[in-house]
């Protein structure tokens, strides 16, 4: 039977079938952060475990990192003994630890494959909802629960029943200012933030194909949002070629015996799929979200859907909106905003940057606005000094700050207020995500830039002409 | 870590009909820097049951006297959505309940939960609706939740929906275990399958 790219690496992993239960399901690559590991290792080690292929495993800090003052002691205690205890585990264990300041350092899903870690037909987990991240080079990755975590550290396999297969097909020409983060959230408009619930995704289609390994990952990230455990593009090309040469990449010989393998993953022609749906680039705007789940979006011009015309329940949709202090029929554009975020694992990269700094370049933030610019990693910020975007940022008002997920999930002092509005490049919009009652419009950075220079929602197209 | 099995639950229950409850409502990201698992219960759905100055919110469902002690929650369909964070079945379990009723659960939640001791039971939406009605029209409705026969029952009238679990899962609620005593056992077995991996 004619097997897709997700049968081919989910297969090739599985070292039995229980029955009537999941597979056992071994993992190449395990990543671990100072949040969801410390229990783990505590489970490891009242049983009497031990890590198992401890150069399979790779930990680096970012969660719970300031972004500010990293040379510094961490000011927070709690912070600073998760931090110190990733550290310690690590070392006990003889597993490679990038903690903060470490030129290695960043989010995990910017760190993983910046050093080659990540890679085509491998299995990939981290205690991390957006592990999917990594599917953008073709492997299968997915995020997994500490006792998980313990799993793989003590026996380097975890226990998954296979998910149902889906492909999403975009094709076409995306119009002027739409990005890989609005083509993932009209996609998750679409299916809602639950319709791919159950199913691992494969996106494909010449909007994909077209893409950089880096809006790639922007895709692959957000899969998680509309429900699906993960999603994965094909290997070409550019894949290859954004691996090459990276620190911990297969070398000489080893390199040629896994481009073989990595030439066999693609999805064959008949192969089926559970489900399939498929979208036009050119019905795609920049986005924005309005509501306090990412599939509540839709174009940047558009207008508050009313409830009625909504999918879901009544009562829900509209506690959403009286969070969001939004009503049916407002318009996003010239909503006044207070906060810009600039980061993650879903846009803090390269390509991210020079993407808001093609708009704010000439320009001065708004006075209105405190922005965050938070580099995915090291190698991002290195990259932004080599590119001389700093000077952009710094000559139209921005400050760039310290790598690691800050405002994203707010654990660190990086915290909207109550009640503040930020246009953000994460991935959750949810209640208090960015701190208790902050209020977020997910965006991309072309929106969040425009927003940024004129203080109020704004369509990226207008500057960019 | 250890739970308690899991054989027949028969309990009062906190309704919940919101949808989409994500994890950073169920335990938000600020609580997530224990490096051990104890009092989880703390700030479970910390936003909604209190105010910010750590008042309550006697609306809130949770915090209501007439469901005090129930060991059932109901929730909204795609209970459980977002981040992967464990700490979210840790506080539902550290609350005193040992079983979610919905009619659609995020992935990465339930699987957390069977790995914690929680039931998640997925319902149709028609019966978690008929669920919601009689908590409603009597707090005190008690739901009989059967792992061994795999059934959800409404005591008072006995309506009843079956649920689905597989063997293997059901096996290990039923009896405490968890799949880290089932892979130890196949080890050498792992290890040979490791061998063979290109990288």
């Amino acid at each position: 039977m004619a097997k897709t790219l997700f049968d081919k690496v989910w297969d090739s992993h599985v070292v039995r079938q229980v029955k009537d239960g999941p597979d056992v399901f071994f993992i190449d690559r395990h990543f671990i952060h100072e949040v969801t590991s410390p229990v783990a290792f505590l489970g490891l080690e009242s049983r009497g475990n031990s890590v198992v292929y401890p150069e399979r495993t790779f930990a680096t800090a970012d969660h719970n990192t300031p972004t500010i003052n990293q040379h510094l002691p961490v000011e927070d205690p709690l912070s600073a003994n998760q931090l110190d205890a990733l550290e310690n585990n690590a070392a006990k264990y003889g597993i490679s630890h990038w903690g903060l300041g470490d030129e290695n350092n960043g989010i995990v899903h910017v760190v993983g494959p910046e050093n080659g870690i990540t890679l085509p037909g491998a299995t990939i987990v981290c205690g991390d909802s957006h592990t999917s991240t990594h599917g953008a080079f073709g492997a299968i990755a997915f995020g997994i629960g500490t006792s998980e975590v313990e799993m793989v550290l003590s026996t380097q396999c975890i226990m998954q029943p296979k998910p149902k297969s889906m492909r999403i097909n975009v094709n076409g020409k995306l119009g002027l200012g739409v990005t890989p983060k609005d083509v993932a959230l009209y996609i998750i408009s679409k299916q809602t933030t639950s319709g791919a619930t159950g199913y691992f995704v494969e996106y494909a289609g010449d909007v994909f194909e077209n893409m950089t390994m880096e809006g790639r990952m922007t895709v692959c990230n957000l899969s998680i949002e509309m429900g699906a455990r993960g999603g994965m593009i094909a290997p070409d090309a550019k894949t290859f070629e954004y691996l090459k040469g990276r620190s911990q990449t297969p070398k000489g010989a080893a390199w040629d015996k896994a481009m073989k393998y990595w030439e066999t993953l693609y999805t064959e022609d008949d192969a089926e799929f559970d489900v399939e749906f498929n979208y036009d680039a050119a019905d795609i705007e920049p986005m924005i979200t309005y509501g306090t789940n990412p599939g509540m979006g839709m174009g940047v011009t558009k207008s508050i859907p009313n409830a009625e015309n909504v999918e879901g329940g009544v009562e829900t949709y509209k506690k959403s909106l009286g969070y969001m202090s939004f009503s049916e029929g407002d318009a996003m554009i010239g909503k006044e905003i207070d906060f810009v975020f600039l980061g993650s694992c879903t846009n803090g990269r390269i390509e991210d940057f020079r993407a808001f700094c093609s708009i704010v370049e000439g320009r001065k933030k708004a006075d209105n606005v405190t922005a965050w610019l938070v580099p995915g990693s090291h190698k991002v910020v290195d990259q932004i000094q080599a590119e001389g975007l700093d000077k952009i940022i710094t000559d139209a008002g921005f400050v760039l700050r310290e790598p690691g997920c800050s405002a994203c999930l707010a654990m660190n002092d990086d915290k909207i207020p109550s009640g503040k509005l930020s246009v953000s490049t994460s991935n959750r919009n949810f209640e208090g995500r960015q701190g208790p009652g902050s209020r977020t419009l997910l965006a991309s950075p072309l929106v969040a830039a425009a927003s940024a220079v004129e203080g109020v929602v704004t369509d990226p197209r207008t500057l960019l002409v | 870590m250890a739970y308690d099995k899991f054989n027949v639950l028969t309990s009062t229950a906190y309704p919940l009909p919101t949808e989409n409850v994500d994890t950073d409502q169920i335990i938000p990201a600020r609580f997530l820097k224990a490096t051990e698992r104890k009092d989880f219960d703390i700030n479970f759905f910390r936003d909604w049951r209190f105010e910010q100055d750590g008042t309550p919110k006697p609306d809130f469902s949770l915090n209501k006297e007439i469901y005090a002690g129930s060991k059932i929650l109901v929730g909204g369909r795609n209970f459980g959505s977002g981040s992967s964070r464990e700490h979210a079945a840790w506080s539902v379990y550290d609350f005193g309940l040992r079983c979610v009723i919905s009619s659609a659960f995020a992935d990465i939640f339930k699987n957390n939960c069977l790995n914690v001791g929680v039931l998640p039971v997925q319902v149709s939406p028609e019966f978690a609706d008929t669920l919601f009605d009689a908590i409603m029209a009597d707090p005190k409705t008690e739901i009989k939740v059967d792992l061994p026969n795999q059934t959800v029952t409404l005591v008072a009238t006995g309506q009843s929906e079956s649920f689905d679990i597989n063997s293997y899962k059901k096996d290990n609620m039923l009896n405490g275990f968890d799949d880290i005593d089932y892979l130890k056992n196949i080890e050498n077995e792992i290890s040979a399958f490791a061998e063979t991996r290109p990288f």
